[in-house]
């Protein structure tokens, strides 16, 4: 539920950086979303639909790019991909990491009229 | 048709909240706490020992965060100098506490006689990561009933906590509970994080985590102060 509050956030920033830009009709927002946040595009699109309703963003499409998880080893700095929930270092096996990708929640561009 | 470049962060509305908070916290040289865990974990019981132990050093106050219910305000509000009991059901923005209702709790508490502010987020392990309040300090607590399992299924809300709290210990000869498994994989995203194992039950270990805590007030304090604060 709470991507109630964030698709507000969405539908008030495009709308504002649209006006900034003197457009009237917004036709599709890109939205950068990481694979950690804990955020689902899908309950952002319901949402969505309902609160860009009579605002110049109604009927926009949403785009999302998925950002991968990326990791660094703390030991080793090597950067790799976490496979599922294994948190694992593929050079040298150390448990002990940093999150270096996939918690971004970003506005890329919008795109209007 | 055009492209309208924008690069904003969606949280950066929270976020400026969350920076006013801790500014006006800062201010008064109040201390604040969010502790986040999933329901049942023991936040009530860990604010209610710790104001028992604490409160000849300390003056506290609590923010009850629940989705619905006054319980846990009714349970603190004798043994805390102030209590503000935040219903999220009722709330469009968001099931967990954000930044802005904590803004508004704080305009109704007595910023200047309070020393250490526990926020009791609403229990939840996912949305709470999301939103930082303004707090000087994020304390997650898992309880041993819900398994060792935790930090690898909610690995955000590990990743970003200062203290991780190991509760309800007294039924460790019950339970299949690795501690060493637990904090490894806590640790594993999270190199900096203190673990605290402890009984709000039986008071095992609570003078471990007082101690703590009662030390973090007082560094923060003496660092505001050093900058004229």
């Amino acid at each position: 539920m709470h991507e109630l509050g964030i698709t507000e956030s969405i539908v008030n920033i495009a709308v504002d950086k649209a006006k900034e830009a003197q457009a009237s009709k917004i036709t599709k927002i890109n939205l950068v979303v990481g694979e950690l946040s804990g955020f689902v595009p899908d309950c952002i699109e319901f949402y969505f639909d309902f609160l860009s309703k009579d605002s110049i963003a109604e009927g926009a499409t949403l785009h999302f790019e998925l950002t991968p998880a990326q990791f660094r080893c703390r030991s080793c700095s090597t950067v790799f991909r976490p496979q599922d929930t294994i948190w694992t270092c593929p050079k040298c096996q150390s448990q002990s990491v940093e999150i270096t990708k996939g918690r971004e929640l970003y506005i890329e561009s919008i795109e209007a009229k | 048709m055009r492209k309208i470049e924008v690069i904003q962060n969606i949280l950066e509305a929270n976020e400026a909240i969350a920076s006013q908070n801790q500014r006006l916290l800062d201010e008064h040289k109040v201390f604040a706490v969010n502790i986040m865990s999933s329901p049942g974990a023991g936040k009530t019981s860990l604010i209610l020992q710790t104001i028992a132990k604490l409160k000849n050093k300390l003056r506290i106050a609590v923010v009850e965060g629940d989705v619905a219910s006054t319980l846990d305000a009714e349970r603190v509000k004798n043994e805390a100098v102030a209590v503000v009991q935040i219903t999220t059901r009722n709330m469009s923005e968001n099931c967990a506490l954000i930044a802005n209702m904590i803004s508004h709790a704080l305009e109704s508490l007595p910023l200047e006689d309070i020393d250490l502010l526990l926020i009791e987020n609403v229990g939840n392990l996912i949305c709470p990561s999301e939103f930082i309040l303004g707090e000087h300090r994020r304390v997650v607590i898992s309880s041993l009933p819900e398994g060792d399992d935790k930090p690898t299924k909610y690995p955000m809300i590990f990743a970003d906590a200062d203290a991780v709290i190991i509760n309800k210990l007294d039924l460790l000869p019950y339970l299949d509970f690795d501690i060493l498994a637990f904090r490894h994989a806590a640790e594993g995203l999270n190199a900096k994080v203190k673990f605290f194992e402890l009984s709000c039950k039986t008071g095992m270990g609570i003078e471990n985590w007082c101690s703590w805590l009662l030390n973090e007030v007082e560094t923060n304090a003496r660092k505001i102060i050093s900058k004229g604060g």
